[in-house]
């Protein structure tokens, strides 16, 4: 086998050696940590990329069934063994998780890496756990790296302490736990019905059901997707999310950016493999249209009615979380290729959200309580002399920053709320103009919920400006009285990085759309996936032979 | 034997969510690790309840599906228990440290009102 069929088993195996690592070498070798830490996620990232290049076919050599990669873990064929599955979706998604990974830990290191212990192996967990998610083929190993992620989001949450996170994080993690136990449920439930755990068999079995067994697989799907909606952020099931996402340190909420798109992965994933032999109603179906209203709508109340600007961004990743389960709900794929444009342009521009909430609080004196209290605890306060924050030591203070933060807020805000020139912009016109699309059908119902979706959308979206842009007048307009934060290139330098993606997604737009639009179709033809799935062989050992 | 084991879960799963709708601390951590055990024995009867076979093949007996349970439950319940295990062991640092920072152990943090 050449070496770039063995690369997704390397996108799980080196955060979790790394982060191995790293609970060795403890914390007092917090510089080796960074450094390494960095060096993982450069890795990850290139595994990405050069996975994403053999996906869509632009690597010479290969001989990929359909495009897919399938990884057989134990080397035992399908559907006996545990296998890994790349296809557009995984390697779009481990491109994301890699890159916003990365830019995550460069922000930290300025400060936030220091607020207590465990900080980097934490994070590398989390990224392994992530990319375990979007790789694995098999219902329960889903449920295993959910866990491996949730664990470590758990620990990073909990980063830095305080009476807040901790309170927020207990909520955080009975929600969870529950969400895990209704999993295991489903995924049992599954198994004793279907008798198999891997998805593409899943996919074919489904089909081929008794009435009787078909009830008791419909009650284990619901089962499954209530656990998937609970991580998507789905309401009502997204109460504990404003807090825990609003009250964690800055790089880490940037990070969870992400998690609730995990939930949508799932269901996307499964939906579609189930969809062809007659999928239950709950994926794909029309109910998660009517969450995602409720989501949309639960979003734009929370944000209007919201004056913390770190909670102002978690509603803004309800609104996200609701607009994708709302396009992903309508019928057919039309709106599959512009939603998964969507998600990656919202998870980028999110992330930077909440990485500027934390400059932005640094301009109101009064903030810094909660971390006045881990100085001490964890003797910040010696190591940097008496600043009240590490920006003056670590890196040079950019001049300016106040414009940097206004011009960066104020993209943010555009691609957030969808508001030309930027990649939001094309994505919701996207999402819009095949919804429009949608309402020319013959069909009542369809063109119905077309309107709906456009409208909310439409509405979401103002409401998202007017909120944002108060805020952004509020902080770097209205007042003389605030201070000039202390911002260092290490700060500046992601929040640049992670804006440029935008602007990248932006300017390539047509290649990048490209993309998501044959992801879109891949996902309709499951019969590609399944059918690399069941092709690919275990490999002969040369001492033994043919087994 | 059925009827007990599903009613066994039921009371299990019944006291654990009564438990976890509970304002104290102490009482949502023992509720849920009473759904953790109903989850636990619901995964190991989806494989069905047989008495006296074994989930491994033995070499005296002949080969024959209907002579053996069925293996692959078991190990997820194992796998289940030990990551069920762990997230209640994690979560019990957090009531404490919660304890610890706010002097309550009310789930939100919040002085008893009497």
């Amino acid at each position: 086998m050449p070496l770039i069929d063995h690369l997704p088993i390397f996108s799980i195996a080196i955060p979790m050696f790394v982060g191995v690592l790293m609970v060795f070498l403890k914390d007092k070798r917090r510089k080796l940590n960074k450094s390494i830490g960095l060096l993982s996620t450069v890795a990850q990232l290139t595994i990405a990329v050069i996975l994403m290049l053999g996906v869509s076919g632009k690597l010479e050599g290969i001989e990929w069934t359909n495009n897919i990669n399938v990884y057989l873990l134990g080397n035992w064929d399908a559907p006996y063994g545990i296998l890994l599955v790349v296809d557009r979706l995984s390697a779009l998604m481990l491109a994301l998780v890699a890159g916003l990974g990365m830019m995550c830990i460069i922000y930290s290191t300025s400060l936030w890496d220091r607020a207590g212990v465990h900080y980097h192996p934490l994070f590398q967990f989390i990224m392994m756990g992530l990319n375990g998610a979007f790789l694995t083929g098999d219902l329960f190993n889903l449920f295993v790296f959910f866990e491996i992620l949730l664990a470590a989001s758990y620990g990073l949450l909990l980063h830095g302490s305080g009476a807040k996170r901790v309170s927020s994080g207990f909520h955080y993690i009975v929600v969870n736990m529950l969400g895990s136990f209704l999993m295991l449920i489903g995924i049992s439930m599954i198994y004793s019905v279907t008798g198999t755990l891997n998805l593409a068999d899943l996919g074919m079995k489904a089909g081929m059901l008794s009435e009787n067994e078909r009830i008791l697989f419909e009650a284990a799907c619901a089962f499954l997707a209530t656990a998937y909606l609970i991580k998507a952020a789905a309401w009502p099931l997204s109460f504990w999310l404003i807090n825990a996402y609003a009250s964690s340190v800055a790089p880490v909420a940037a990070m969870f950016s992400i998690m609730t798109k995990v939930g949508i992965y799932a269901l996307l994933r499964v939906g579609s493999l189930l969809l062809p032999t007659g999928a239950p109603a709950g994926f794909g179906g029309e109910w998660m249209y009517l969450i995602g209203l409720g989501t949309l709508f639960y979003g734009a109340m929370g944000l209007l009615a919201e004056k913390n600007i770190a909670r102002m961004v978690s509603y803004c990743i309800v609104i996200s979380s609701g607009t994708l389960l709302t396009a992903l709900g309508m019928p057919g794929v039309a709106l599959t290729g512009p939603s998964l444009y969507y998600m990656v342009s919202s998870v980028l521009a999110l992330s930077v959200a909440f990485l500027l909430v934390e400059i932005i609080r640094r301009t109101e004196v009064t903030q810094h309580s909660v971390l006045s209290i881990t100085q001490e605890a964890f003797g910040l306060e010696q190591e940097k002399g008496s600043s009240d924050y590490s920006g003056e030591v670590v890196g040079v203070p950019i001049p300016a920053s106040m414009a940097f933060l206004g011009l960066a807020f104020f993209t943010c805000t555009l691609i957030v709320a969808g508001l030309p020139p930027f990649s939001g912009f094309l994505a919701k016109f996207a999402l819009l103009s095949q919804a429009i699309k949608l309402t020319q059908t013959e069909i009542g119902e369809v063109s119905y919920n077309a309107w709906i979706l456009v409208g909310f959308m439409l509405v979401s979206g103002m409401i998202t400006v007017i909120v944002l842009g108060r805020t952004g007048i509020r902080v770097f307009w209205g007042s003389g009285t605030l201070n000039t934060p202390k911002l260092t290139t290490r700060e500046a330098f992601p929040i640049a990085i992670l804006l440029c993606a935008c602007l990248y997604i932006t300017i390539f737009v047509s290649d990048v759309m490209a993309y998501m639009n044959y992801t879109a179709e891949s996902l309709d033809n499951p019969a590609q996936y399944i059918g690399a799935v069941f092709e690919k062989r275990s490999v002969t050992n040369p001492l033994i032979g043919d087994h | 034997m059925e009827i007990i084991y599903a009613l066994a879960i039921g009371i299990l799963t019944s006291s654990g969510v009564w438990l976890i709708l509970r304002p104290r601390t102490f009482q949502v951590i023992i509720g849920i690790t009473l759904i953790s055990y109903a989850v636990n024995l619901f995964i190991f009867g989806t494989g069905r309840l047989f008495v006296g076979k074994p989930p491994i093949i033995d070499k005296d007996l002949p080969i024959d599906p209907a002579l053996y349970a069925d293996p692959v439950p078991q190990s997820l319940v194992l796998t289940a228990i030990v990551i069920g295990f762990a997230m209640t062991a994690l979560m019990l640092v957090v009531i404490m440290a919660q304890r610890g920072l706010t002097g309550s152990d009310h789930v939100d943090g919040e002085g008893v009102k009497e």
